[in-house]
Order: structure tokens, then C-alpha cells, then sequence
């Protein structure tokens, strides 16, 4: 049998009962469709996640005071609570440990803020200008907290927008009024811009203060809480981090670094460990989409083995007039074959057009990559010969006589 | 040319062994148009399923235009069947929903014949089968039984086939078709030079023939020219 007679047989086959071809087709359809949008969706999510940890401020180590947690021992002092940071470390990391491109020292508090007419709990960073940089933050109006503020000990105030919102109203003038806390009164010069809460904080409830400021009047010691240090890039964060550890651990004359007085948080490490819970997710979503795909799959194989019942007489007469096993086979594995390639086109033409519309809602990018079509199209036409062996083997290994009898 | 010699069947059920032929041995010479006839349970059916490769015996042999087909594999067979033996059904057995013309091309697809030639070639065995050209095209669920029977038998004429083996052909038909198809067979018989074999219970179908081969019990009782054929009339057809 030649292959144009093959494909001839098959379509004539297949049309001759199009419902039940179009439902069978139906079941690989939503399975291929399901793990394509799955793929994609679980891609869009992790990178939206990645994206965001990069949003946080890219190539970022935290150092922050505090004992490091012991070997077995599940409690730890907050991050501040030790006070072993200071200025100085920060001015010493800038200077002398290589592949650093910026060092913000910090000093956080959580204070009660009172403007004219509505107060809100919120935390209260002392930071230098180099904060914005390492940090990423923008401004919606006014300036952030610069280099002189800190010089001359400025008792002013830069608000997060939703702080601001909270305590002069929506659309109100911030910049020029005045807020207290701590029993000190501050002059707001500038909003930033939304960020959106990523990470533990939200930043956009934040209040930053000149770092001096803070040190003198609020904390009262010349202690910091934590040292932000941004690497020149992801490749050297790694060896950044470990000369922060010796320069720090030399500085504070510690010799073992299991009992250093601060611990280091690197972006890095988050993102690595974000990525690989995606991933799973990922895969989680695409075998459970999967399952879809093995039930056409069954779908396939039973409306083979009921075609191949119905067809008993056919079959008997296609062997007495000269059809080998072969040609029997051939026959049932092309149709079943078929089914699932039209199914798996339709599909991964679906899953696009699934994807896409997410991607419209805005939620997340839904992204649908060559591999996930080729995997799609691939486990399709896997599933048409696995399951399609059996009902045309059976089909095959039919006797003539009593096929040809068979009522 | 079929020359069957000393051809037996057993067959085996557990433990139990059921001899369906106990020795058949008969000559059909081409050309002949020899009816094979008996009651059920005689061993017709076996014999024409034997005689149309679609078993082979426990014993004895069997040559088809000479060779010996009777070991052949299920693949060896497919090919003889293919090439040398034309059938026709009591139940016609067409494929549903298609045109006359797929249907009389069938047997030309398993055996290679290239695509070019099919047409022609369908045309030529429908035209032997007495079915109007008008028909050609028509799907075989719209055809009468009759005229379904006379695409079978232009199917089983398509390959040229050294023998047409027709197994009841005018059971599911009423006794005016019957006779046409009866016709058709004779005048394939006389114009074209068909070898062909029918099987039938019926003595009355039988006497179409111009032999009549009788079984009983798995024997051949009696084999004799047919000097009473019944001849359809031409006017029928």
C-alpha cells in the first residue's frame, strides 16, 4: 500500500464518522492546549518573580547586625537588635573590598507618625543619598535625602506615596508640610514614586530620614542596622560577599566566623532559590496538565479498539482480497496517529491563543516557548503510535474467515 | 487451473478433534464454471475457504495454476489472494458510504497496482458486471441489491483473478435478482472466459453451473457435467 493510499484510506475513515473523530479529537486538543498554557503560564510567572527581585535592587547583599544563627539553634536576635554595625564598616567596605560599586549604610526604627490630621505607624529608614541608587528608588516629586541634609543634620522627611496618601489624603501637597514623631517635628521634602510591595517590606509605607539625623536624634548611638552593598554585578556578588565577611570578621577582630556579629543576605541567593520553586511549580502545573493529555490519550485508544470492533467485517474483506497484517496495521496506527496530530495542532494553536489572552489581562506574561510546542507535538504523535499499537495489532491478527463472518 | 489432491481439514478444539474434509481431491479446469454444493455442515464453506486461500489443509495438496499453495505463510497467502482469486459474498461486504468506484478499486491498492491504472480498470470490471455507467458514482448505501452484488462482482474481476469464488451470492437477494446475478456469472462465464466457483446449499442456484460438484460429511458424493443448466435469459440483464 502506497503512502497516498494510506492517507486516502484514513481520511475516508476518519470522515465517515466525523463526530466521533472531532470528540476524540476534542479530548487530545484540551490535553496538548492544557500543558502549552501551563508552560507558559508557569514561565510568565517565574519571570515576573525574577523580575521583581531585580526590581529590589540587582546584585544586593544585605549586611545586617545581629548574631548569625547558631548550628541547631532555631533563635536568632532581629536583624539591628546587635549593635555591631557602624559607618565606618560601610566606609571601609566602599574602600577596600573590590567588585563593590555602592554601600549604603541604614538605620531603621519603627516610629508613630503624626501629620495635622492622621497618624500612621510606619518604619522609618536613616539612610544617605546613595540609598536611591542601591535601592532603586524614584522620585513622583521633590528630592530625596542628599549628601547635605546628612551634613548638616536636616530634619527632613521623604515619604512613600501610600504614607503620604495616609497622612495628608489623596492628591494633597505633601511637600512643605510638616510631621512629627519621636517628639520632633520634620518637614517633608520629597514623595517617591510607587514600587509596589516585593520582598517582606513595602516600601511605598516607608519614611526615609538623613542617616545622621537619625543616628543623633532617634537611635541616639552611631551605630547602623544594616549595610546595603550593591556588587559591580550578579558574577562577582559571590566574592563580594566573601570579602565583606573577612574584611568585617578582621574589623571586629572575630576569628571564628561561625561567631560573627552580622550576617549577609544576598539578592542572589533569593532569586536562586525563588527560580527553583518556580520551576517546580512549573513542572507541578505541566504533569498535572499532562494527565489531561493521557486521558485523550485512552480517549484515542477507545475509540480505536471500538472502531476496529465495529470495522470486524471490513477488515475481514480488506485481508480476503490481498491486505497483508502490515497493511491492516499501517491502516489503524495512521488513523490514530492522525487524530492526535490534528489534535495537537489545534492544540498548541489554542494554547497561543490561551496564552495570549492572558498576557492581555496583564496579570503576568505568559510566555509559550519552542520547547514546550515541540514537547506538546511530540508527546501528541507519541500517544497516537502508543495507543494506537494495541487496537491495530488486534485489528491485524484478526482471522479472515471469522471476521468476514463476525454479525 | 485448481487441482486439488486428497485434501483434509482437522480441526482442534481442546482435546476434541472435529475432521471437517476426509479426503477431496477434483480438478477444475479454467474456464469451467463449477457450483460446489451440499448441506450445512457438509465442509463446503472449509472447502471454499481452502480453495480461496483463506486456509490452508491439515493434508493433501492444492495448486493453483500450477504451484502449490496449500504451506503457504499468512503473508504468501495475502499475495495469492490478491493476484489470483476474486470473491463474492452473501453479504456483499462493500465499505458503507462509498462510491462504487473506491469500492471496486480496493483490491487494486494492496496490490500495487499504480494509481494511474485504477480507473480504467474499474471501469472495465464494471462493464463486465453489467452495472450503468450512470451508477459508477454512486455511493454503495444507494444502491439496490442487486446492483450492490454486481459491484462485488466487478470488484472480484478487477485484478483479473484466476478464479472468482462466490460464496452464496444470491442468499440475501430475492429470486428475480438472484437470477440476474446468476446471468451475470454465466455470461462472465461465456463471453469473458471466468473461471468461476460458486458455493451454495440451494441445488436449484446449483444448476447455473455446468458441473456441480455435491459434499456430504467432508466427501465428494457426486461431481457431474450439469446437463440441465438453466440458462438466465439475456433479456434479464
Amino acid at each position: 500500500m502506497t503512502i497516498k493510499n494510506l492517507y486516502r484510506e484514513t481520511a475516508a475513515a476518519l470522515l465517515s464518522n466525523k463526530s466521533r473523530s472531532g470528540l476524540t479529537v476534542l479530548g487530545i486538543v484540551i490535553g496538548i492546549m492544557s500543558v502549552i498554557v501551563m508552560l507558559a503560564v508557569g514561565n510568565g510567572t517565574s519571570s515576573s518573580i525574577q523580575s521583581s527581585i531585580q526590581g529590589l535592587g540587582s546584585n544586593l547583599l544585605t549586611v545586617s547586625a545581629g548574631a548569625a544563627r547558631g548550628p541547631g539553634t532555631q533563635v536568632r536576635g532581629s536583624a539591628g537588635s546587635a549593635q555591631s554595625l557602624t559607618v565606618a564598616d560601610a566606609t571601609a567596605i566602599q574602600d577596600r573590598v573590590s567588585g563593590v560599586a555602592n554601600v549604603s549604610p541604614e538605620v531603621s526604627s519603627n516610629q508613630q507618625i503624626v501629620a495635622a490630621n492622621a497618624n500612621s505607624n510606619s518604619s522609618i529608614y536613616g539612610v544617605q543619598s546613595v540609598y536611591a541608587t542601591v535601592h532603586n528608588v524614584e522620585m513622583q516629586e521633590g528630592s530625596f535625602i542628599s549628601d547635605k541634609n546628612n551634613q548638616s543634620l536636616s530634619r527632613v522627611v521623604v515619604l512613600g506615596p501610600t504614607l503620604s496618601q495616609d497622612l495628608f489624603g489623596v492628591g494633597a501637597e505633601a511637600i512643605g508640610q510638616t510631621v512629627r514623631f519621636n517628639n520632633l517635628e520634620f518637614t517633608v521634602i520629597g514623595v517617591t514614586k510607587a514600587k509596589g510591595g516585593s520582598g517582606f517590606t513595602n516600601p511605598d509605607s516607608a519614611a526615609y530620614i538623613p542617616l545622621s539625623t537619625a543616628q543623633q536624634m532617634i537611635t541616639g548611638n552611631q551605630f547602623v542596622s544594616s549595610i546595603a552593598v550593591e556588587a559591580a554585578s550578579a558574577d562577582v556578588s559571590q566574592s563580594v560577599q566573601d570579602g565583606i565577611t573577612s574584611l568585617l570578621l578582621k574589623r571586629h577582630n572575630i576569628t571564628d566566623s561561625t561567631k560573627a556579629d552580622f550576617n549577609i543576605q544576598s539578592q542572589a541567593s533569593l532569586s536562586s532559590t525563588l527560580s527553583s520553586i518556580t520551576t517546580i511549580l512549573t513542572y507541578l502545573l505541566a504533569a498535572i496538565a499532562s494527565i489531561s493529555l493521557i486521558v485523550g490519550g485512552i480517549g484515542i485508544m477507545n475509540m480505536m479498539l471500538t472502531t476496529v470492533t465495529e470495522r470486524t467485517k471490513e477488515i475481514g474483506l480488506r485481508k480476503a482480497i490481498g491486505a497483508k497484517k502490515r497493511d491492516i496495521s499501517m491502516q489503524f496506527l495512521a488513523e490514530a496517529v492522525a487524530l492526535t496530530m490534528v489534535g495537537g495542532i489545534i492544540g498548541v494553536v489554542l494554547g497561543y491563543l490561551i496564552s495570549y489572552a492572558v498576557t492581555l489581562t496583564g496579570l503576568l506574561t505568559a510566555t509559550v516557548t519552542t520547547s514546550s510546542v515541540l514537547l506538546a507535538v511530540g508527546v501528541s504523535a507519541g500517544i497516537g503510535i502508543v495507543f494506537g499499537y494495541f487496537p491495530a495489532r488486534r485489528a491485524a491478527n484478526l482471522n479472515p474467515i471469522e471476521a468476514l463472518r463476525y454479525e | 487451473m485448481i487441482e486439488c489432491k486428497n485434501i483434509t481439514k482437522v480441526y482442534k478444539n481442546g482435546d476434541e478433534e472435529t475432521t471437517v474434509l476426509k479426503g477431496v481431491s477434483f480438478k477444475i479446469e479454467d474456464g469451467e464454471f463449477v457450483a460446489i454444493t451440499g448441506p450445512s455442515g457438509s465442509g463446503k464453506s472449509t472447502l471454499m475457504h481452502i480453495l480461496g486461500c483463506l486456509d490452508t489443509p491439515t493434508s493433501g495438496s492444492y495448486f493453483l495454476d500450477g504451484r502449490d499453495v496449500s504451506k503457504l505463510s499468512d503473508n504468501q497467502l495475502a499475495d495469492v489472494r490478491s493476484n489470483q482469486i476474486g470473491f463474492v459474498f452473501q453479504s456483499f461486504n462493500l465499505l458503507s458510504r462509498t462510491t462504487v468506484m473506491r469500492n471496486v478499486t480496493l483490491p487494486l491498492v494492496y496490490s500495487g497496482v499504480p494509481d494511474a491504472e485504477h480507473d480504467g480498470r474499474a471501469a472495465q470490471a464494471l462493464r463486465a458486471a453489467g452495472l450503468p455507467e450512470e451508477r459508477w458514482n454512486f455511493k454503495s448505501n444507494q444502491l439496490s441489491g442487486g446492483q450492490i452484488q454486481r459491484v462485488a462482482i466487478a470488484r472480484s474481476l478487477v485484478n483479473n483473478p484466476s478464479v472468482i469464488m462466490a460464496d452464496e451470492p444470491t442468499g440475501n437477494l430475492d429470486s428475480k435478482t438472484g437470477e440476474i446475478v446468476l446471468g451475470t456469472f454465466q455470461q462472465l462465464n461465456k463471453e469473458h472466459g471466468a473461471t468461476i466457483i460458486l458455493i451454495t446449499h440451494d441445488s436449484d442456484i446449483a444448476h447455473h453451473a455446468d458441473r456441480v460438484i455435491s459434499i456430504k460429511d467432508g466427501l465428494i458424493i457426486e461431481d457431474k457435467k450439469n446437463t440441465k443448466q438453466k440458462v438466465v435469459d439475456h433479456a434479464l440483464l
